[in-house]
Formats: structure tokens, sequence, C-alpha cells
């Protein structure tokens, strides 16, 4: 508690500092939902100085994934020879014509792994079934994908495919500091993500917009840690990119980066509430194609369609608290979610309905 | 209910979805009772004989044996649990079997003599059964099990919502979400915990209720087993059925590290991973000190401890959990069964 | 986004790992950090070891490690 109560005192002497310059506002972007979900969970957002705004950024994979992804997840659970392995975070992301959740209780197979070779595993045990594994997830979890696809690829596990909407967490950053509704003052920048990348990736960033970027690991102490040198570097006027999290190196891990590097091609890509970012996504290379399950199906064209009145968008792209989104505890609740950020735990709307709401 | 007009298993959840499934389909179909004074066990009055406690529920588990326990272990302690925290003396259960074609009867064999064991140790008799067959549905034959139970009610007793009172202490016998951690980490699929150092809770309670009510009588105002949906699910419904607000200290809620180690790995909260050998029990404040003391004695609750006290009433009741690190946050009643997430 | 855990490797069969998490045994592929072995402390993120962690800032970056410290004194 100690070490909790001295960053603390740090982080309202900055403030003392910021107010004596004039600036009552600032306003903070944790882009990873693990730290949404960890700021909420911990009740830390009540204990800031009034003025500093913590918004939550578009880092839930769930969130940020368009709903045509959902619906063409949802077409091929609907497959009699289809099983669906999935991270648990996609299982109750409402499609158009229902989620996963509601597919399994029509007798669809949709089942829950914890991680992406597991589903290669299912695949071999169950030949005469067509595996397609929902691979969605930042660049922490990228390369588990390109490990599974190379492990099948070798291995000659021919059942198995992966429907992918991976992302890539820089693009989205640069395309939110491009668009001038949205003000940020400062990137609270995601632990594990940085892991693979390394904390440099950061530093075109800071150079090109003046924004302090600063990657935190995940309990209270690195949170406040984190905000507390981007409120130094703002009453310092001294914008860097930095790492307050011992689990992250300048340069990353480049074996991960060299698996993402086999195994995907960097291709533009639609994210809810943003639109098409160049250069933001991962499509799987030539020499794997055979294990895109977009090609491997014949599916159906699934339009991009956002719920009437659902502000995910905005909230994604820190325009709006989940708050101030109309259906928010009305009729968008987690157990009747309309919108993806209400749906994943770590969505914004769903952290803040769980542990925010007075 | 949701779109598609179909059971989803989150309906099972024991969070909100189920008790919408009860109130809004099974009890006006009945034609039973208001659902907000529903207990896990009926108390009912038969002339000539007095009142008897009496309670039923069904157990599926995937998968059926896990470290710990198994579905008969867990089928005759859930039972005898729903009949100890209403303040009763658990006397006689039933044991109904529902299996599909293909069961391996050398399973149901280990099954059974687990459900026996338990009961025994538990002075507790399988006195009546039943068993039925089906057609297999999914890829493994699976199992079900029916219990249901009659308790005699303490002579001391006086357990209810309405009893609890403005200061009284909410304790809780031990470390939680160690149930539902142990059988997430084995699931087919997911296969946490290779060597099964996770370990289920799965234990019969009443010998802690009973001497707690036989020590502390009328003092103990209320009980209950926090099973699905964990203690946020029990203090939920606490705050809810009393009009009162609660508050807790995360730091004085018991924990076991590997539960907790594994809730981290798989993105769920240990408030509300269900529980199957805990109970939490409010007692007035003047005996909690002693309470806990005599809970600790028993192995069962050595972990015992005072999380928090009941408020006053309120026009919006609340639970609200003090934080680690000094901020406050909601405890509201899940809604459906969490899922293991990664990303 | 992105959970991920710390825990110590006890054993390694070629890039199977069976690590320690507080007294549970999980298996991690450890492809991506091909350097580690038994007895390092490694972040593990849906079955994959991402890396390697210094054994000193284990316990000073991690609470819940700090609190399982705790939790196995009491």
């Amino acid at each position: 508690m100690n070490r909790i109560a001295e960053i603390r005192k740090k982080i309202d002497a900055y403030w003392d500092t910021l107010l004596s310059s004039g600036r009552d506002d600032v306003r903070i972007m944790e882009i990873c939902g693990t730290h949404t979900v960890s700021i909420s969970r911990s009740g830390l957002r009540a204990t800031f100085p009034k003025g500093l705004k913590l918004i939550s950024g578009p880092g839930c994979p769930v969130c940020v994934t368009g709903q045509s992804y959902v619906d063409k997840a949802v077409y091929l659970a609907r497959q009699p020879d289809v099983i669906i392995a999935t991270y648990g975070d996609m299982v109750r992301v409402p499609g158009a014509t229902g989620s996963l959740e509601a597919v399994r209780g029509e007798g669809g197979k949709v089942e829950v792994v914890y991680s992406a070779h597991q589903a290669v595993d299912l695949a071999r045990r169950c030949e005469d079934k067509q595996v397609v594994f929902l691979a969605i997830g930042f660049e922490t979890t990228a390369p588990a994908t390109a490990l599974a696809i190379q492990k099948a690829d070798r291995e000659g596990v021919e059942n198995f495919s992966a429907l992918l909407s991976h992302k890539l967490v820089i693009p989205a950053m640069r395309a939110l500091l491009n668009d001038k509704d949205i003000r940020i003052d400062g990137f609270l920048c995601p632990g594990h993500v940085s892991v693979i990348t390394g904390w440099r990736v950061y530093e075109p960033i800071v150079n090109e917009f003046a924004r302090p970027c600063v990657v935190a690991g995940f309990d209270d102490e690195q949170i406040l840690k984190g905000i507390c040198e981007i409120l130094r570097q703002l009453a310092e006027q001294s914008p860097a990119a930095c790492c307050v999290y011992p689990a992250v190196s300048e340069t990353g891990n480049l074996h991960a980066q060299e698996v993402i590097h086999e195994t995907f091609d960097v291709i533009d890509t639609y994210w809810r509430g943003i639109g098409i970012i160049p250069a933001s996504g991962l499509g799987l290379k030539e020499r794997f194609s055979r294990f895109d399950a977009d090609k491997r199906f014949n599916l159906p064209v699934f339009e991009e369609h956002d719920p009437p009145g659902c502000r995910c968008g905005e909230v994604i792209s820190g325009k709006c608290i989940p708050p101030e989104c109309p259906l928010f505890g009305t009729i968008c609740t987690p157990r009747e979610p309309i919108g993806p950020c209400m749906v994943s735990s770590e969505g914004s709307c769903a952290a803040y309905y769980k542990y925010d709401r007075h | 209910m949701n779109q598609s007009g179909k059971i989803l298993l989150a309906h099972g959840g024991g969070g909100q979805l189920t008790n919408e499934l009860i109130s809004q389909v099974i009890l006006p179909a009945i034609g039973g009772q208001d659902a907000s004074s529903l207990e896990d066990a009926a108390t009912i009055e038969i002339p000539d004989v007095g009142k008897i406690i009496f309670t039923t529920d069904s157990y599926t588990v995937e998968p059926i044996e896990f470290p710990g326990g198994d579905i008969g272990k867990l089928s005759v302690c859930g039972t005898i649990n729903d009949l100890a925290v209403c303040g009763a003396r658990p006397i006689v259960i039933s044991l109904a079997l529902v299996l599909e074609e293909g069961f391996e009867i050398g399973l149901l064999k280990r099954i059974l003599t687990s459900a026996g064991k338990s009961s025994k140790k538990a002075g507790v008799s399988i006195v009546t059964g039943d068993t039925k067959v089906i057609e297999r549905h999914g890829d493994t034959a699976g199992i079900t099990v029916n219990t249901a139970g009659i308790g005699l009610p303490l002579r001391q007793a006086r357990v209810g919502f309405d009893r609890n009172e403005t200061g009284d202490a909410i304790i809780i016998s031990g470390p939680i979400g160690q149930h539902g951690m142990a059988v997430m980490a084995q699931r087919e699929g997911l296969k946490i915990d290779i060597t099964g150092s996770l370990i289920s809770d799965c234990a019969a309670i009443h010998n802690l209720t009973m001497k707690l009510i036989e020590s502390f009588g009328a003092k103990v105002k209320w009980m209950r087993d926090p099973t699905r949906g964990g203690l946020s699910a029990t203090l939920a419904e606490l705050a809810a059925a009393t009009g009162r607000s609660i508050e807790i200290r995360e730091s004085e809620i018991p924990i076991d590290p590997t539960a907790l180690a594994v809730a981290e790995m798989l993105g769920f909260d240990l408030l509300s991973v269900a529980n199957e050998g805990k109970v939490v029990a409010v007692v007035s404040a003047d005996v909690a000190d002693e309470a806990v003391k005599l809970l600790r004695k028993d192995s069962l609750a050595s972990k015992a401890n005072v999380i928090g006290e009941i408020g006053k009433v309120d026009d919006f009741p609340l639970v609200e959990l003090l934080t680690r690190s000094g901020g406050k946050r909601i405890i509201q009643m899940p809604y459906g069964q969490d899922l293991p997430r990664i990303c | 986004m992105c959970l991920a855990i710390p825990a110590k490797i006890e054993s390694l069969d070629q890039h199977i790992a069976t690590v320690d998490l507080a007294g549970a045994k999980v298996r991690a592929d450890t492809t991506l950090t091909p350097e580690a072995k038994v007895g390092d402390w490694v972040l593990v993120h849906a079955g994959y070891t991402i890396t390697i962690l210094d054994e000193k800032d284990v316990r000073e970056t991690f609470a819940v490690l700090r609190e399982m410290d705790e939790l196995q004194k009491r």
C-alpha cells in the first residue's frame, strides 16, 4: 500500500504542476482492454484527480472486429460439418442472426480453446469435420495463430483453417491521432503487445505527434506508474516513448516478429468504429492460403452494419464514454448485449457496467 | 428472455439469466410463489409431524471426475449443503440417475462409490433412487444426477433474509472459487492444469453450520452456500432481498494462490467463481470473532474470516468492494457463466 | 487485451515446457522463446511463452505474485 501511496503522491505533484500552468483537463487513452478491466476492477478511476480522464481505446479485439466477421463465424457454425474453435471472448458477440452461443443452443458445434494449437489438435481428433479457428487478437496473439498454421501445414492437418481478423495496434493509434474530432494527450501503451513489438515502436508516433507513449503492466501499481510517467512528461513538456514494465524490451521478441513475417502479409483491414485503416491487419501469405477459411468455404458476402443507436464505434475511438451511449445499461446489458463493447468482458462498456455503474 | 427463444447454457449459470428463467417462465407456468422469497430449500409444516426442510438439485459437470471430487460426491454434498444453510440437520437424501446410452459402467461404479462414501462420511443416508437411460446426444455419453433431501430444522435456528441488521458481520468459511477454477482447468479443450494440483473444495458443510447454530443460536442471522455465481451472486442476492447495502473488503477475503493464478490466466474474477464447500454466514457483530474462531477449528474452515458488514436499508442497495489499492467498486449479480478469455 | 501471466519453467521436452503457476502445472509452448531453460521465469500468453523474465523483476512487477507469496506464507 505504501508503494502505491508514494506513486499517488507523485501523481498529485505533477497534477499540481499542470494546474499551475493552466491545464486542468488531461485525456489519457489506455489502448488495451486488459488495462480497462484492471482500472475498473480496482476502482482506480474514482481515485484520480478531477480533470484527469482515462479513455478506453480500440484495444479489445472483439470490440474492433467488424460485424461481418461475426456473421461469417455464425454462418460457419451453422454448417453441419464445421466445428468452430474459438477463444471464449467471441462466444457471446451478437451477429445479425445471433451469436455463437445461440448457434450452440441450436445444436451447432462451438468449442472454446485456450490456445491456437488446441484447435489444430481438435482438427486432428475430428478428421471427418472441418475445424475453423477464429483467429482474432493483436500482435501478442498473432504469433500463436502463425505457429498453429505452420503446424497444420507441416503435419498436413488439412481439415483445419483459420478465419482471420488479426489487427495491429500502432496503425490504429496513428488513425486516432489523425482524427481531428479526437483529443488524446498521451497513451498508456499495451504491455503485452509491446512484449512482442518492443517499446521503441512508439518512437515514430512520439516524433510525429508529440504525445507521451508509456508502456505499463497490468496491476494497480504498474498502471499508476504509467500514468505518473505520462503526467511527468506532460508537466515537463518532454513527450517520449518509454516503458515502466520490465517484461518489455526495446526491440521486443524477435522470434515472434519473425514468425509473424513468415506467415502473414500486412493488409488493410476494417476496424469497427474507425473504418478501414491501411496496413493495420494480417492476412495469410500465399503459401499458407489453403488454411484461409475465407477461401476454403464459399462464404456469402456480409455487410458491415452496426446495430442502430449503438455508439460502440465512438467508445472505441475515445469519442464518448460508455454511459454517454443511450443504449448503455438500458437495452444494452451484458445479458442482452447490443454492441460488442458490452459483450467482451474486457470491452469498455462491460467493464463500466460491471464495476463502475452506480 | 432472449431473441432466439431457446435455452442457452448461460441460463444455467446461476446469474441474472437463471433468475429470469425462474421468475418469467418457471414460476408463472407452475403457478408458484413470488420469486423474491425463494430459498434453496422449502420449510414445510406437516400437521402432527412438525416442520421439515425439503430441497432438490440436479447436477451436471464436465469433466465428470475432477481433482477433489466427482459428480457423485458433488450431488450428495450439494443437497446436504442446501439443507444445512437453511438451519437444518440433514437427515436423508434420494439419488436419481439419468444416464446416456454408452456410459461406462466402470465410471458409474466409481461415481456411486464416491456418492456412497460421501453420504456415510456426512452421516446422511441415501434412502431411495431411480435410474433412467436416454439416447446419447454428444460425442461422449453423459450423466445427470438429481438428489433431493430432507432435513429437520435445528431448534435454535432463526435464519432468514429478514433477520439481517445493520452492523452484522459477514463471514466466509474459506478461500473462494476453488471448485469453479478446478473444474474449468480440467475442461476438454482447455486442460490447463495437467497434474490436477488445483483441487475443488467440494465438501459437506453441515457440521460447520450446525456448530454455528448450536453455539450462537439466533445470533446466526442468515447462511448460504455460494455455489454458481460465487460470492458475487450470494452477496448481490442478499443485498437485493434485504434491501440493505453491503460493504466487503478485498484484503479480508481468503484466496487460494493456485486458484488465483489460474483465474488470472483465464481472465476470471474469483468473486464470481463457484464454490462447493463453503458457507457465507451473517452473524451478530458481538459474536463475529468467536464464530470465526469456532469455524477455524474445523479443517474445512481453517481460513474462515470476517469479510464485511451488513449496511443500512438503502433505496439502491449495493454490494461495494473496497479494493486492495484503496478504490471501490460495485459487485453485481453475474449475468451467466463467465467464459475464459485470452485477448 | 492479451492476458499473460508469469510462471516458472519446471521441465522442458523440446519446445514444450511444464510451467508452475502457484502449484498448478500448465503446458506452454516455448517456440517463441527458444533460449528458455528450466528454472527460467517466463510470461505465458494463450499457451505460448512470449518472453523470459528477469527473476529480480518478477516479484517487483507482478502484484499477483507478491500476493501469492503472502498467501502461501499464511
